[in-house]
């Protein structure tokens, strides 16, 4: 068992080491100027191009460039991304917590849904209710983020001119950098709730109910039809049968026995899918102006702002792989044979 | 042998209504792009039949009318000219980007499990770093880097979806190899080649096709969004990603109507969902078919 979990942390770091690899090596396709001209930003400066190329060491090989990149990074220092106008790790900090509170605030009703609605598809299989959460299920994975996206938009922000897009509304952007509100958690309308201000954690949570709605709706098919799934094969089991001729009443047979068991997938499903989230809510979040992590790194990928997408996706893959890892061990906990592998 | 599969085949789709659906939503859209030239015939002077032709250079688009069925975008392309010939960019981009995954997949998933050792560790720790990408974001960074246009997603979307494909057949190769019909073959001679392509890939690709038929709609979705943020084909291509990437402006409508240009957007996403849709429901139905369990 150590073997197996020894084997897997040490297969993070080359993981890691081998994405930024991927990355710089495709980055590198550009010529010193195109990736110089990131840093310019007036035609005025174009003189300076040389200047910049060498200061930056764009122009030497790739496996030097590398190795001056991985110094820092070993360091500590993500660099400068232009795209943000701060620090990498300042740009961390400040997209993170933002994509953190819209996934926690979808996962939870996804959570809720999934679970609720597919167990009960699954007892009224073939019923009027599973058919409705089938069709919701396939139309949610067909629909594509942008267009339920830009419809909402269309609908509750042009139309009836609520959940404005954004992370909150001007007064608040004041009153959030202002010196006298208190960051307590980093979760702004949390935060707001605790420095007594009812008004601001309204607005803030208003302006991710349009976010979290297309989050939900595409992501939510998935767990259910998981759960559908796992809670039938329980359903046809002979322990089940056994409950039953016992006379215990349904509900419990289904709560207690049934539903205990079809949830051990769904547990780790559900750990992939938040991760799933937390690293991928890319087009969401650039529909809505929404300042996260996602958004961040598709504006940092268009403008091959180097330091920008290294650093986003490094965080993204550095989730997903630790997520993977995990549920990899928790999976070798509960089943020996995997451990052998 | 080969009557009786196909009738089996059929049973189990007459049972699945929803599969049915599918056929007949993606047997309309083929339709629909084999007939392009009949419903929205090509201007004579135009350089390629899937520039769609503008009229005038108002940046407002056009509700529908007589002229224009589905009115216009803005700067005046008509948009049903663009949904007609987008039918053929979106069958392009589903068959090309899902045949040149599975191509790669099945080329280096059959090496990679056949010969196992330290290719296959190669192979796999390679799959292990592409898989760790957030699949989108890696996709727009190879967009970024080549220039934006429509075959520049394509291929970005290929090279983000193979290695599940590499995974999944070289799992099925390996489970296959050492079973008695390939040991028979190698002991008659054969060469490694003839085995892979005869007895070998032939027999383990079915789980793989499943799968690949099950992710043409994600493939379009995923494509349609690199279009969607402004990295796929120039404005005024016939490609329904690239018309919804032209509404996005004008979602608010005008003041006081939020639906003041409610085709723009109504109009492209309606075809994307269907299509993908069909797509969806037509892979459920192949897995049904393909999949003896299930029946």
């Amino acid at each position: 068992m150590l073997k197996f979990i020894a084997k897997r942390l040490l297969f993070l770091p080359l993981v890691m080491l081998g994405v930024t690899m991927l990355l710089f090596g495709a980055l590198q396709f550009l010529s010193p100027a195109m990736r110089a001209s990131l840093y310019i930003h007036d035609p005025r400066q174009l003189s300076a191009l040389n200047e910049v190329i060498q200061k930056y060491g764009l122009n030497k090989p790739m496996p030097v460039q590398y190795w001056i990149w991985l110094k820092q990074v070993l360091h500590g220092n993500l660099g400068y991304s232009e795209t943000a106008k701060m620090p990498v790790s300042d740009a961390i900090r400040a997209f993170f917590p933002a994509t953190f509170e819209l996934t926690l605030v979808s996962f939870i009703p996804i959570l809720f849904f999934g679970i609720y609605f597919g167990t009960l598809s699954a007892v009224k299989k073939d019923k009027l209710l599973d058919q409705i959460t089938r069709i919701v299920a396939i139309t949610g994975y067909s629909l594509p983020s942008f267009v339920l996206g830009l419809f909402l938009l269309m609908i509750f922000y042009g139309h009836f001119q609520i959940f404005p897009p954004g992370r909150y509304s001007l007064d608040v952007d004041l009153l959030v950098h202002s010196a006298s509100f208190h960051h307590y958690t980093g979760l702004l309308t949390l935060d707001a709730l605790l420095n007594g201000d009812f008004a601001a954690a309204l607005d803030i949570f208003s302006h991710m109910v349009l976010p979290a709605i297309t989050l939900i709706y595409i992501s939510v098919a998935l767990l259910l039809r998981i759960t559908r799934s796992s809670m039938l094969e329980e359903l046809g089991k002979d322990y089940v049968r056994t409950a039953r001729a016992k006379g215990l009443p349904e509900s419990v047979v289904i709560k207690k026995h049934a539903r205990r068991n079809a949830l051990i997938p769904v547990v780790t499903l559900s750990s992939l899918l938040f991760i799933g989230l937390l690293s991928g809510v890319v087009i969401t979040e650039t529909i809505f102006d929404f300042p996260g992590i996602g958004r961040w790194s598709v504006i940092a990928a268009q403008q091959l702002d180097v330091p920008g997408v290294m650093g986003s996706t490094l965080l993204s893959a550095f989730l997903f792989v630790t997520a993977n890892m995990i549920s990899d061990i928790l999976y070798a906990f509960v089943d020996p044979r995997i451990r052998l592998r | 042998m080969e009557n009786k599969s196909r009738t089996a085949a059929w049973k189990v789709l007459r049972r699945k209504p929803l599969s049915l659906l599918g056929f007949g939503i993606i047997g309309f859209f083929l339709l629909i792009a084999a007939a392009a030239p009949i419903l929205a015939p090509v201007p004579a002077n135009s350089r390629s039949a899937y520039l769609i032709p503008e009229y005038g250079y108002n940046p407002e688009p056009k509700l529908p009318s007589v002229k224009h069925w589905f009115g216009t975008t803005e700067n005046q392309y008509d948009l049903y000219y663009g949904m007609i010939w987008g039918t053929r960019t979106a069958f392009k981009v589903a068959v090309l980007v899902v045949g040149t995954a599975l191509l790669i997949g099945i080329f280096l998933g059959s090496i990679s499990g056949f010969y196992g050792g330290w290719i296959d560790e190669a192979l796999m720790r390679f799959t292990d770093i592409v898989l760790a990408f957030p699949g989108l974001v890696l996709a727009v960074v190879i967009v970024s880097v080549l220039g934006p246009s429509l075959d520049h997603v394509m291929l970005s979307v290929a090279v983000v979806w193979w290695p599940s494909y590499t995974r999944l057949l070289r799992g099925d190769v390996m489970a296959i190899k050492e079973r008695e019909f390939v040991l028979a073959a190698r002991a008659l001679g054969a060469s490694d080649a003839r085995i892979l392509i005869k007895h070998i890939i032939p027999n383990s690709i079915y789980p793989l096709l499943v799968v690949a038929s099950l992710d043409v709609g994600s493939v379009v979705i995923t494509a349609a969004a690199l279009s969607f943020l402004g990295l796929g084909a120039p404005a005024g291509y016939a490609d329904w990603g690239q018309l919804i990437s032209m509404s996005k402006d004008w979602i608010l409508g005008s003041p006081g109507n939020a639906f003041a240009y409610w085709n723009t957007v109504l109009i492209p996403g309606a075809a994307i969902f269907l299509f993908v849709l069909g797509w969806n429901l037509l892979g459920d139905g192949v897995r049904d078919m393909l999949d003896p369990k299930q029946r």
